[in-house]
């Protein structure tokens, strides 16, 4: 190119790029087609569609729960300010139209006419394949599996072509429910098959790119990172034909961003917003605001108790009087949380969990307690958070400092980034942490199986070790396999109080799934997994 | 010419070597254990170790570097454990999407930029010269973020004159078939006339706000070249010699005056890309900057070096562009490699 000519052209292109500003126009086959699309925004998409996957994210169990059936689901009952809210104790089939539970098993007939999204039919061997794939693959699914004793292929029994049976390995409460969770999902075998190699059997890497079940809706188009569109099945059988044709899911980082597409009314639902937010979105009424609490889920501060000062349970008891929690309910929270402090000193012990302590803020009865455990000057510590979700652990942590500085105790903040936070509790070095367990089985010897019982599972941050726990842990697994309810409830109280006496943690509330919607959406559900269930709901 | 070219990019080579080894090493010295990270929030420490195995990351580090050299070799960049695709392909479908962004920011700012600053430098301490000092101050103190959120609030939330800032267009359109990458480009090809409307208009805001940010150096090297230019003694010659000032501003001055300002443009380019990762994350723009922050936050090694080698080959191009550029305008300038 010759100077000059490159000269003239680039005063060319500049006159040009003079862009006229264009409205955005939307005809009216358009309108339509919004009429019959959810357009969900949220900050994180799926990085798998596959739960068996490898590190599939929780965004990715979201479309395994509505792409994929399983053999039961629970039913609905009326929760609290009435959204229909999982039942628990009552389960119906999704995939099985009868189930039949023994002694020692429990058998599945399968509706007959239910077909994969390529047209062929769910039979038993597609049901024995996938079992045997959850418990197989390893990591996440294979873990699940196990928190219902359901850990080998040998306990999948294929009967006849539409008639399954899962032997139990032993009395265990949680094996049907464990049923009923995300993973035990079924995949169409022969095509998975057909696109599996050596180094993958399973086919992983096939059903992480594209969905090959039974379930209402099926991916249409994935691009990782910026959107998900599903279409509706309509040969669907495990459940009435949902009412939502098209589902767009799209990621928008930035949270100002998505509740001023909600409050324009572009999208119709969003969660994962600040609580602030979903507290003003609330005031105004403008907008559905939902907010349900994690059921089996605490945000806690774990203390640990292998090393001094935590060591000493004065010392632990101290701290529980030091905290703020009242300050954290109006603060950090806006209200949307139910707390777990402050039960009434004569309040008796409930078979339920969680529940609340009976420490408060007593500054006076904290300060003594110390002087009696020897840190009558207080001491130094650090108290670590999760960086990944600092909206609400950082002013949580801010709080805790300022309150137990009033004890001459000199806390330190460390922020641990999210890429890191899976360490650093595995570690089990932190002496003083803020952190949220759930548990996607709702009863209480499942959440304390994880988090206090000796075996020392991850979610034992405090290391804590205790005889008398774990008798009354394993004392209420084994009864309530045997419906022995009296020992049971004697149990699962007594774990309940010699936790709060011991106090190796503190709970300080529930935390609430918030989700805010257009007016005009209806059938919102709250499931264990806090996903939404687009098959329940509707639009106009 | 075309010898200087290929000694030019033979030079390039050690440094990219050098990339490769440097980012490889660095990724692996973040803090953060992928595997625990990917095992999920109920995994057990057999769980982790697992998936510590299917990773390969139980491996020596000089074993998994010398597969990752190889699979570079072989043009693999790996896969992202976030997103779960090729790093490879989600370059490649992202790249245009930040290069249309970046590229029509520029534009913007150029055009505003470059007339902005001859008019300062020409007039200067009158209310053109104030204008453009005011501007290119305000320009460059707001951070880019900023600057989009109030975009975003002003012309979308409050007046509803903007599309919903949801990304390259509107949810209900459909991408038009790929030839370039570029939507503007693309839809026109297709003739997909209201597709093009709908990508134009979710360009503009995140093509202003980038513009918005990168007028100041634009300008102010515009102004300041300019200003040597216009002292020096061609040009009062061609002024004594009776030329029209036009002529002698645009004819003699400006183009005199053009080569800090291309080396300024590359400079404002490259700042660009890296300012492009907080436009995306507040437009939702799905490209390159954003999906190399969230790999980054989860700690994905794979699509951080794939990016960061992607980055260090487009800085190497864009040098031997503006080298070449540099022979066009200014004949006096011959690069011998």
């Amino acid at each position: 190119m010759k100077r000059r000519d490159f000269l003239k052209s680039a005063t060319g292109l500049a006159a040009g790029a003079a862009l006229p500003a264009m409205p955005s126009v939307i005809s009216s086959a358009q309108a339509d087609a919004r009429s019959e699309t959810l357009l969900i925004v949220s900050e994180g998409g799926p990085n798998n569609l596959d739960i068996h996957g490898v590190g599939t994210n929780v965004p990715g169990y979201e479309v395994s729960w509505n792409c994929y059936d399983r053999l039961l689901s629970h039913e609905m009952k009326s929760g609290p300010g009435g959204v229909p809210y999982y039942d628990r104790d009552k389960f119906k089939g999704e995939l099985a139209e009868d189930i039949k539970i023994d002694d020692m098993s429990v058998t599945f007939k399968l509706k007959k006419n239910a077909k994969f999204h390529d047209g062929t039919p769910v039979t038993a061997k597609d049901v024995k394949w996938s079992l045997d794939r959850a418990v197989s693959v390893g990591g996440f699914p294979t873990f699940q599996m196990s928190a219902g004793s359901l850990t080998k292929p040998e306990q999948f029994v294929v009967i006849d072509d539409y008639t399954v049976r899962v032997d139990f390995l032993k009395k265990d409460k949680l094996t049907i429910p464990d049923l009923a969770v995300i993973v035990p999902c079924i995949v169409n075998s022969e095509l998975v098959k057909k696109n599996a190699s050596e180094k993958d059997p399973w086919g992983l890497e096939f059903t992480k790119q594209q969905t090959a079940g039974s379930g209402a809706y099926k991916v249409t188009k994935w691009t990782a990172g910026t959107e998900v569109i599903m279409e509706r099945n309509e040969d669907w059988v495990g459940g009435p034909l949902p009412k939502i044709k098209r589902v767009i899911w799209r990621m928008v980082p930035q949270a100002g961003n998505r509740r001023a597409l909600l409050e324009r009314g572009d999208a119709d639902i969003s969660y994962e917003l600040p609580f602030k937010d979903f507290q003003e979105m609330k005031a105004s009424g403008k907008l559905n605001v939902v907010s349900l609490p994690f059921s089996n889920g605490i945000q806690y501060i774990g203390m640990n108790v292998t090393k001094p000062p935590f060591d000493n349970v004065k010392v632990r008891q101290a701290i529980a009087y030091a905290l703020p929690y009242q300050k954290i309910m109006d603060a950090v929270l806006f209200g949307l949380g139910n707390p777990m402090f402050g039960a009434a000193k004569d309040k008796a012990t409930e078979v339920a969990w969680p529940q609340q302590h009976r420490y408060n803020t007593d500054m006076d009865k904290a300060k003594a307690l110390l002087t009696e455990a020897g840190y009558a000057n207080g001491f130094e510590t650090t108290i670590s958070f999760d960086l990944n979700f600092a909206g609400v652990n950082e002013p949580l942590c801010v709080l805790v400092q300022e309150s137990l500085a009033q004890l001459g105790i000199k806390t330190t903040i460390n922020k641990v980034p999210g890429a890191n936070w899976r360490t650093e509790l595995n570690k089990k070095e932190m002496p003083l942490f803020t952190n949220v367990f759930s548990g996607w089985l709702d009863y209480p010897e499942y959440f304390f199986y994880w988090c206090y019982h000796g075996n020392n599972s991850v979610f034992n941050t405090m290391s804590y070790k205790s005889a008398e726990m774990d008798r009354l842990i394993d004392g209420a697994r084994v009864a309530a396999a045997a419906g022995d309810a009296a020992t049971y409830d004697t149990d699962v109280k007594g774990f309940v109080d010699l936790a709060y006496a011991d106090i190796p943690r503190i709970p300080l509330y529930q935390p609430f799934v918030n989700v805010a919607m257009q007016k005009n959406i209806s059938g919102y559900q709250y499931w264990f997994h806090r996903r939404l269930d687009y098959r329940a709901m509707a639009k106009g | 010419m075309l010898t200087m070219i290929g000694k030019r990019l033979m030079f390039a080579i050690p440094s990219l070597i050098g990339v490769v080894i440097v980012t490889f090493l660095l990724t692996r010295a973040l803090p953060g254990d992928p595997a625990a990270y990917f095992a999920g929030p109920a995994a057990t420490k057999e769980a982790v170790e697992q998936i510590r195995k299917k990773l390969g990351l139980d491996r020596p580090l000089i074993e998994q570097f010398f597969r990752y050299t190889n699979d570079l070799a072989h043009g693999d960049f790996g896969n992202s454990l976030t997103t779960g695709q090729p790093v490879a392909a989600e370059i490649r479908n992202r790249l245009p999407a930040s290069a249309e962004l970046t590229l029509l920011g520029l534009i913007v700012s150029v055009v505003i930029a470059i007339p902005l600053g001859v008019l300062a430098a020409t007039r200067p301490g009158s209310w053109v010269d104030h204008l453009c000092r005011v501007t290119t101050t305000a320009g460059v103190s707001l951070p880019v973020f900023f600057t989009g959120l109030v975009l975003v609030y002003v012309f979308y939330f409050q007046l509803g004159w903007s599309p919903a800032p949801l990304g390259r267009l509107d949810v209900f359109y459909s991408a038009p078939p790929t030839v370039t990458g570029f939507y503007l480009i693309d839809t026109l090809i297709a003739r997909d006339f209201e597709a093009f409307r709908s990508a134009a208009s979710q360009l503009i805001l995140p093509a202003t706000t980038l513009a918005i940010f990168s007028l100041a150096p634009i300008a102010r090297m515009t102004r300041a070249s300019m200003l040597a230019v216009l002292s020096s003694e061609f040009v009062r010659t061609a002024r004594a010699s009776g030329l029209s000032p036009a002529t002698v501003i645009v004819t003699y001055a400006f183009r005199n005056a053009m080569l800090p300002v291309i080396t300024t443009l590359s400079m404002v380019f490259s700042f660009l890309l890296g300012a492009n990762v907080l436009v995306e994350k507040v437009f939702a723009w799905p490209g390159i900057g954003s999906y190399a922050v969230e790999a980054l936050i989860s700690s994905d090694f794979a699509p951080v070096q794939g990016f960061v080698l992607t980055m260090a080959v487009m800085y190497v191009l864009l040098n031997l562009v503006i080298d070449i550029l540099y022979g066009v305008i200014d004949p006096r300038v011959r690069l011998e490699g």
